[in-house]
């Protein structure tokens, strides 16, 4: 029998049982959708994070005082305070070849107000070199210019939220605000920005950084960016970073350096554990669809017992109904595999439509496991009710009506 | 060409021993035209069912053409039965979603055999059997009579050495019976062996042999000129 007579004799039974035909490819497409979608998910939640994070530069050195790790020596008794991580010295990395920006942060609460409005706000002490590292986009005006971040000249940029709540419709820029017990002019208003990892930045003021420190009487930083020239310099810059601090310290590398490529491997690993964990769950309704197929094939064998009998009695080897039941299975699959990938396609670009921010995608992997898993099951379930038939002795099989 | 030596078949019936063939010593002669008659239960239709190497004796052996075909596996004896022999049974055992010419065309589809070659000798069998406007038809379009032709047509599409019907008219009404019968006898006339199982003694009659199964035991076993 040749492979084309044997398929179009899978299509002419398939027809003749549509209904039959019609609810294993639902059931065999809602498996495979289930997964396409899932995955889709799921990878664009991971993928998600990562452009987040590459926002922020994947070049970038997170440095905050204090040393998370005990290394050597007794452990104190006291209690014993970390070095403040002054703005010195994060000036005294600029120095260091390799280092593309140093951005020391100062970070508090204050209230903002102007006239009868007031706020609270997140106020951010910074240097010019902010805007770059966190490639910020303007509104309107400037960013902070700080030739010498050791002076604390009176400005601020605010974010667009922060323009609307307090000027309305006035005119923002060259204003004067009140910032605790200081005031400082208004120089520019950020662009509305993206939520980037989970700071809002239309709810922000941005000052210099000695302002900051001033406004919350406070000597050490709260954090210091600092960005590599490239990928490849980043652990180079960081080892360099460590040692001007420990010169700095009396020979204390009290500090503690992230790499921003270390938090994303760690998010990223998270979230594939994540997408993985929910692409079984949808490859059980694959499996529940293998199991399915059995059942229904084992039906159509049942069902079909005069005609198997006659197909041996004119000749059929049991290997050719073996052949001729599992191409069944396999064509059911194979059918309901492909219309739940286009399902699964189709929502994907739904869900793409509505969620643009995130890139939604099924990963080509999940695709092919999906499929795969599909054709394997069809077929595997097939076997058991194929192998039946092919055993059916002709005389039983004949006698029944 | 068939040639059974003592042939036994026993079947297990819960704990009981029902012995449907008893020590059979039959043959056949290429051209035969023999009728295998007795009451029900007698074991004629196991008698069918072995010659045409659907069933398998419990003892004895089964020589066609020659060849001994008592122990030959699945496989080979589903060629055998491809090859030699054509079965036209009570209910027609037509596949209801296939066409009368798709019908015709199956033993030769397992076959392997080519679609060209397969079309035209189908259309050659159905014309021959009168049946050429009808091959289009699904089953359920056709009577009963036209419904045993198209399996008479598949039967003898592969040109086998033996036809064996069972009860081949036993669904019919007497007219479209006696134009079966004289399509098979006309096929015998060409030189088919042909065995038909009844229980028809009118049927019987009709046939060269006869052959009277009781309790399993051949009783009769008449020639006529």
């Amino acid at each position: 029998m040749t492979v084309t007579d044997v398929l179009g004799f899978t299509v002419v039974a398939l027809r003749g049982f549509r209904v039959r035909t019609v609810l294993m490819l639902l059931a065999m497409s809602i498996g495979v959708a289930s997964v396409v979608v899932l995955t889709a998910l799921g990878d664009g939640a991971r993928r998600f994070v990562a452009e987040q994070f590459s926002a922020l530069g994947t070049n970038l050195l997170i440095m905050l005082p204090g040393r998370s790790e005990t290394t050597g020596g007794p452990p104190p008794l006291m209690g014993e305070t970390p070095r403040n991580l002054t703005l010195n010295d994060a000036l005294a990395l600029r120095r260091i070849p390799g280092v593309r920006w140093v951005a020391p942060i100062s970070l508090g609460n204050a209230e903002v107000s102007l006239g009868a409005r007031n706020r609270e706000v997140l106020i951010l002490g910074t240097t010019e070199e902010y805007l770059h590292v966190r490639g910020l986009t303007m509104g309107q005006g400037r960013f902070l210019v700080t030739p010498d971040p050791t002076r604390a000249s009176p400005e601020c940029v605010i974010g667009a939220r922060i323009r609307e709540e307090l000027f309305a419709a006035q005119v923002a820029l060259g204003q004067w605000l009140r910032l605790g017990d200081r005031r400082c002019r208004v120089v520019g208003i950020l662009g509305t920005q993206e939520h980037s990892l989970g700071v809002a930045m239309d709810e922000i003021v941005l000052v210099p950084v000695v302002f900051a420190l001033a406004l919350f009487d406070k000597e050490s930083l709260f954090r210091v960016l600092v960005e590599a020239r490239t990928r490849d310099h980043v652990e180079r810059t960081r080892q360099s970073v460590l040692e001007v601090i420990k010169a700095r310290h009396e020979g204390e590398d009290d500090v503690t350096i992230i790499a921003q490529d270390a938090v994303l491997a760690t998010f990223d690993n998270i979230l594939y554990a994540l997408t993985l964990a929910v692409a079984g769950i949808a490859a059980i309704a694959l499996a529940v669809a293998g199991v399915l197929i059995m059942n229904v094939m084992l039906i159509a064998v049942s069902q079909r017992t005069p005609e198997i009998g006659l197909l041996k009695a004119i000749g059929a080897p049991p290997g050719q109904i073996t052949t001729l039941f599992l191409s069944e299975a396999a064509m059911l699959s194979t059918c309901g595999a492909l219309l739940g990938w286009l399902a699964g396609q189709l929502g994907v670009w739904a869900l793409a439509r509505a969620y643009p921010q995130v890139p939604i995608g099924a990963p080509l992997w999940a695709i092919a496991a999906a499929l795969g898993i599909a054709l394997v099951t069809g077929v595997a379930f097939g076997i058991l009710p194929a192998r039946r038939a092919a055993r059916l002795d002709p005389v039983i099989a004949l006698s029944r009506r | 060409m068939i040639r059974l030596e003592g042939i036994g078949r026993e079947f297990r019936v819960g704990d009981q021993l029902v012995r449907a063939l008893r020590n059979i010593d039959l043959s056949f002669e290429a051209g035969d035209y023999a009728a295998i008659m007795g009451p029900s239960g007698s074991g004629k239709s196991t008698l069918l069912n072995i010659v045409g190497l659907l069933d398998r004796p419990t003892t004895g052996d089964y020589y066609l053409e020659g060849q001994n075909v008592t122990d030959l596996s699945d496989g080979e004896t589903a060629s055998v039965r491809r090859e030699k022999i054509g079965f036209v049974f009570q209910f027609f055992h037509l596949v209801p979603r296939l066409s009368a010419e798709d019908n015709v065309a199956l033993p030769m589809t397992l076959a392997g055999v080519a679609p060209q070659e397969r079309r035209s000798r189908v259309s050659e069998v159905l014309r021959s059997l009168g049946l050429a406007d009808r091959s289009r038809h699904r089953p359920d379009q056709l009577s009963g009579g036209q419904r045993q032709r198209v399996a008479i047509a598949r039967a003898t599409v592969m040109q086998p050495a033996v036809i064996l019907a069972d009860e081949p008219t036993g669904n019919l009404d007497t007219k479209s019976g006696k134009e079966v019968l004289h399509i098979l006898e006309g096929l015998n006339d060409r030189g088919m062996t042909l065995i038909v199982v009844t229980h028809d003694s009118e049927i019987g009659d009709r046939a060269r042999r006869r052959i009277g199964l009781v309790d399993g035991s051949i009783e009769t076993d008449l020639r006529q000129r």
